[in-house]
């Protein structure tokens, strides 16, 4: 069972969210994106093997989407924030 | 050596000491035609059909740990052809046809056992859903019928029939030519097969780099050194990103892990496959007699081979209430396997940007029984450069083409499909 700390609730149950995916994904600009823009938006992941920042949600608690950096290897839970918090990327 | 009853008796007499290896261990040549990476079930019935039907013979089969050690010794081996949109239902029901005749093409037992596979629905809109999906499957020459309540009750006995809680019986589609086959053997036998036919069965080789010059494929570098290849083919479900990634392409794929499990061994209790799809849940009786079970992903990216309980919970419990006489079974072992998401929820099989690669992903919950099928059509992919008819639909530009072939209509967010 992994435990996801909330910012807003603290240390809570894996059962309690819902996983939203990649974290690092920007929707382009409707207005001046390109076909590929999208192609890369909808449908391209770098689904890397290791570090990962994922968007889960706290649906059974604040419903809060929580950041969440996490190891894909080991499932340990490195770091978790708001979705506008900055993880570093030479920070672990 | 071919094998037959007078081979088996031959050698019962010197007590079985002395049957030759099924496959060489060779060292690797300097270079082949043709490189496949990944020596699961897709990789090896690649390079089988590439030599039996391409007479394309100089090829190596690179594979980092040991044949059939990934997805294919860890899925719960069934194997249907019970699929709705034409692209699916064409593609498995050719890999069907060539399950049927395997284990005589191989001269090698995969155990494949056409049991059935009975989809049960539990809703009047699901009713509607499973026999439209069954008249489409007769239109394309796959058989499938559908069962009241009544004739299931008379042909799984053990299943619970009730008209209350989450899951009631209201039916099932059930496909009698599917059923399931013995994973390993499948690899074994594949391996056996292509190895015969001169193919380099090359294991503890990870690929580690893919070299290209002027956007062709000239070669990999692995930790046994470097090996060079015009044709390049990725048949690594699982790890598809990374591999792709040695050659600077981003796949339309995401890694989740999928949990298996086994009970302790039973007598012959189930003699069909049951599977539910709202308790998302698909279960048999394996030939040792254990129940082998899984159901949904644990939904969150994973690389890890494991999983985590409230996945397992969540499949005994769906178990429990189809099948509450199996509560006083004990779960002897679970495992998980990195299944390759796609953004649609069907494979991808052909060309790629780089030219002389070719990749072989995306399979989802379902590469087991698209194994034969998909070394058939990626071999000829190879063996052309071009996808077979078969194949056609599942290009890797269909994404940006706006052709998804999205069985369960569910978008491009990998976990749902």
């Amino acid at each position: 069972m992994l435990l996801i700390k909330c910012p807003w609730c603290g240390d809570r149950a894996e059962i309690e969210y819902t996983y939203n995916g990649d974290a690092t994904i920007r929707r382009p600009d409707p207005a001046t994106t390109s076909d590929n823009d999208w192609l890369d938006h909808i449908y391209l992941r770098d689904n890397p093997s290791g570090r990962h920042d994922e968007l889960w949600q706290h649906t059974s608690g604040c419903r809060q989407f929580v950041k969440v950096r996490r190891n894909l290897r080991t499932h340990e839970i490195l770091r978790t924030g708001k979705t506008n918090d900055d993880f570093p990327e030479d920070a672990s | 050596m071919r094998y037959s009853i007078f081979s088996l008796v031959r050698n019962a007499l010197s007590y079985h000491q002395d049957w030759p290896k099924a496959w060489r261990s060779p060292d690797p040549k300097p270079e082949y035609d043709v490189i496949i990476i990944g020596g699961g079930g897709h990789g090896l019935a690649t390079a089988y059909y590439l030599a039996k039907e391409h007479g394309i013979d100089n090829v190596a089969v690179l594979e980092k740990g040991w044949l059939g050690g990934g997805n294919t010794g860890r899925n719960t081996t069934i194997v249907r052809s019970n699929y709705e949109l034409d692209g699916n239902a064409l593609f498995y029901e050719k890999s069907l046809k060539l399950w049927e005749d395997l284990s005589q093409d191989l001269n090698y037992n995969v155990m494949f056992s056409q049991r059935g596979v009975l989809n049960l629905v539990h809703t009047d809109s699901a009713i509607d859903a499973a026999q439209r999906r069954g008249n489409a499957m007769r239109l394309n020459g796959i058989d499938a019928e559908w069962w009241t309540p009544e004739m299931i009750a008379r042909q799984v006995p053990m299943l619970a029939i009730r008209n209350d809680g989450y899951f009631p019986v209201k039916g099932g589609l059930m496909q009698r030519r599917a059923g399931t086959a013995r994973h390993d053997a499948v690899a074994w036998g594949y391996a056996r097969g292509a190895d015969s036919r001169g193919v380099d069965i090359i294991q503890n080789c990870e690929v580690t780099g893919i070299d290209m010059k002027n956007g062709h494929v000239i070669g990999v570098q692995t930790t046994r050194g470097a090996i060079r290849a015009k044709k390049i083919g990725l048949a690594v479900a699982g790890h598809s990103s990374r591999v792709a990634a040695m050659a600077g392409l981003r796949l339309p794929i995401e890694s989740h892990v999928l949990q298996a499990m086994v009970s302790e061994p039973l007598k012959p209790c189930l003699d069909t496959v049951v599977t539910s799809g709202v308790a998302h849940l698909y279960i048999s009786q394996s030939d040792k007699g254990e129940l082998v079970f899984g159901g949904d992903l644990d939904f969150y990216n994973s690389y890890a081979q494991r999983g985590n309980f409230p996945r397992i919970e969540h499949v005994v419990a769906s178990i429990l209430y189809l099948f509450p006489t199996f509560s006083r079974l004990r779960l002897m072992r679970s495992w998980g396997g990195i299944m390759d998401m796609s953004m649609d929820g069907s494979p991808i099989i052909g060309l790629t940007p780089v030219n002389g690669l070719y990749v072989n992903g995306g399979w989802c919950y379902g590469g087991f029984k698209a194994t034969p099928g998909s070394g058939w059509v990626f071999a000829h992919t190879i063996a052309e450069n071009r996808p077979h008819r078969l194949n056609e639909p599942f290009t890797l530009d269909r994404f940006h083409k706006g052709y998804t072939i999205d069985e369960r209509g569910a978008g491009p967010t990998p976990g749902a499909h």
